[in-house]
């Protein structure tokens, strides 16, 4: 009898075992996830998602890495969340459930950088309201997390953060640097000398009509290097 | 009667909610490559924001401003609920849209499978929230001055709306280098747009 119920046991084990090794915590599937927004797949130039605030906070790199960083914590949270409630959820009501749990979320990292970080918390507030509206949150929970798991939601959440980032750093490094001559506030251009040698910055960059200039040359830049994005008509 | 008319024009023209604010840029660009899409869009956000704003301005005068809820009480003048606006403003936006949403479903089923993703994501337009956000922010005195403001805006929305998809269903005859087409022109287009627009924000009436 004991050996029988050992026996059971190894194999009730062994039966996890392989379950889990078809799907590893970081197999092939879910790096995808992580890897294709990054480039392919990326939310604001193929998929054309949070584009308000990728002019908005673009002016200068310490903002928007910040608001980087809070976009990804708020959209892996919530994404995290709706994937476990998401099969108690009626769907005519689904908006509303949505925006609660990002509004609860963007409150959270609000307070949370209130009470650690209040210097840059007062010079972001009104860019972690604006977390609210960012497409990328309802994009990625009404066609991702509301038909997946917690974990690939998770990773999910991951990718497309950082995808949005890259291209949030991307464009406030050249705007930064062209426009106020500095990187990261430190004065790269002053100290290079630029200034004595008749160079001026450009003030038209920081304005927003170039932030959106500056979004469609790196789209064209990703479409030549990634031919199957073009669009055919 | 002359203030209402500022209100309007200002609100379409010179305070334009994608030209001189890049408010809802997500769906004004995915869903601007056909006039009758855009126009379609462009009516259910009118709609969306006649709607919300109107009906923000009324919560935020009778429950939220520090001191609005005297009129239930005079022992409640302390009360400051204004830590919740964003909350309130997201849920009423969020309501409505919804409500659009099974309006086009039921009376234009064309309309709203070409619309797809993008008709809950009115929701989390930021024009239409931006909307609401502006009118607090700019303590508009009547009733009347914030519905004419939320129509102006949606307005705006509209013909911005309209114009880039215009532009668009002839850009799909020119030559332009293929990485760049559709989304990367559209992106270049609207800058010069915004440029435009810039000469208006002087404008006084």
């Amino acid at each position: 009898m004991t050996a029988l119920a050992i026996m059971n046991t190894i194999s009730k084990m062994l039966k996890l075992i392989r379950m889990s090794e078809k799907e590893p915590l970081l197999s092939k599937k879910y790096l995808k996830l992580v890897k294709d927004p990054l480039n392919e797949n990326n939310p604001i130039t193929v998929q054309v998602l949070g584009i308000c605030s990728a002019l908005a906070v673009t002016v200068k790199m310490k903002p928007a890495f910040v608001m980087a960083v809070s976009l990804m914590a708020v959209l892996a949270a919530s994404n995290v969340v709706y994937s476990l409630v998401r099969n108690y959820i009626p769907p005519r009501i689904r908006i509303i459930v949505q925006l609660t749990i990002i509004a609860t979320m963007v409150i959270l990292v609000d307070e949370i950088l209130k009470a650690y970080v209040y210097e840059v918390s007062k010079q972001l507030s009104v860019f972690v309201g604006l977390i609210i509206t960012n497409c990328i949150l309802m994009g990625r929970l009404e066609a991702f997390a509301m038909a997946n798991k917690p974990w690939p939601s998770f990773m999910d959440a991951l990718g497309n953060g950082a995808g949005y980032s890259l291209i949030l750093i991307i464009v406030s490094f050249i705007r930064e640097l062209f426009g106020s001559g500095t990187v990261w506030g430190y004065p790269v251009m002053e100290k290079l000398g630029f200034y004595n040698t008749g160079y001026e910055n450009n003030g038209f960059i920081t304005l927003p009509p170039f932030a959106l200039i500056l979004l469609g040359i790196i789209i064209w830049v990703q479409r030549s290097r990634v031919r199957k994005l073009i669009e055919t008509h | 009667m002359q203030n209402l008319f500022d209100i309007f024009v200002k609100s379409i023209f010179i305070e334009n909610m994608i030209f001189a604010y890049f408010l809802g840029m997500c769906s004004y660009l995915a869903i601007s490559k056909s006039v009758k899409t855009a126009s379609g869009l462009g009516i259910a956000v009118i709609f969306v924001m006649a709607m919300t704003v109107p009906i923000d301005y009324l919560l935020e005068k009778y429950l939220m401003k520090p001191g609005s809820l005297t009129w239930l009480s005079p022992g409640l003048a302390d009360v400051d609920l204004s830590f919740l606006s964003f909350m309130v403003f997201i849920a009423v936006i969020a309501s409505m849209t919804q409500l659009v949403e099974m309006v086009v479903e039921k009376f234009s089923p064309s309309l709203y499978n070409s619309l797809g993703i993008f008709l809950p994501l009115i929701a989390v337009n930021c024009a239409i929230l931006g909307g609401s956000l502006f009118m607090q922010e700019r303590e508009y005195n009547t009733l009347a001055e914030a519905t004419v403001f939320g129509v102006g805006s949606g307005i705006g929305w509209y013909l911005a709306i309209v114009s880039i998809a215009a532009i668009r269903e002839k850009l799909r005859y020119s030559n332009i280098p293929g990485p760049l087409k559709g989304l990367g022109i559209s992106f270049i287009i609207t800058g010069l747009m915004a440029i435009a627009f810039m000469s208006f924000m002087g404008i006084k009436i």
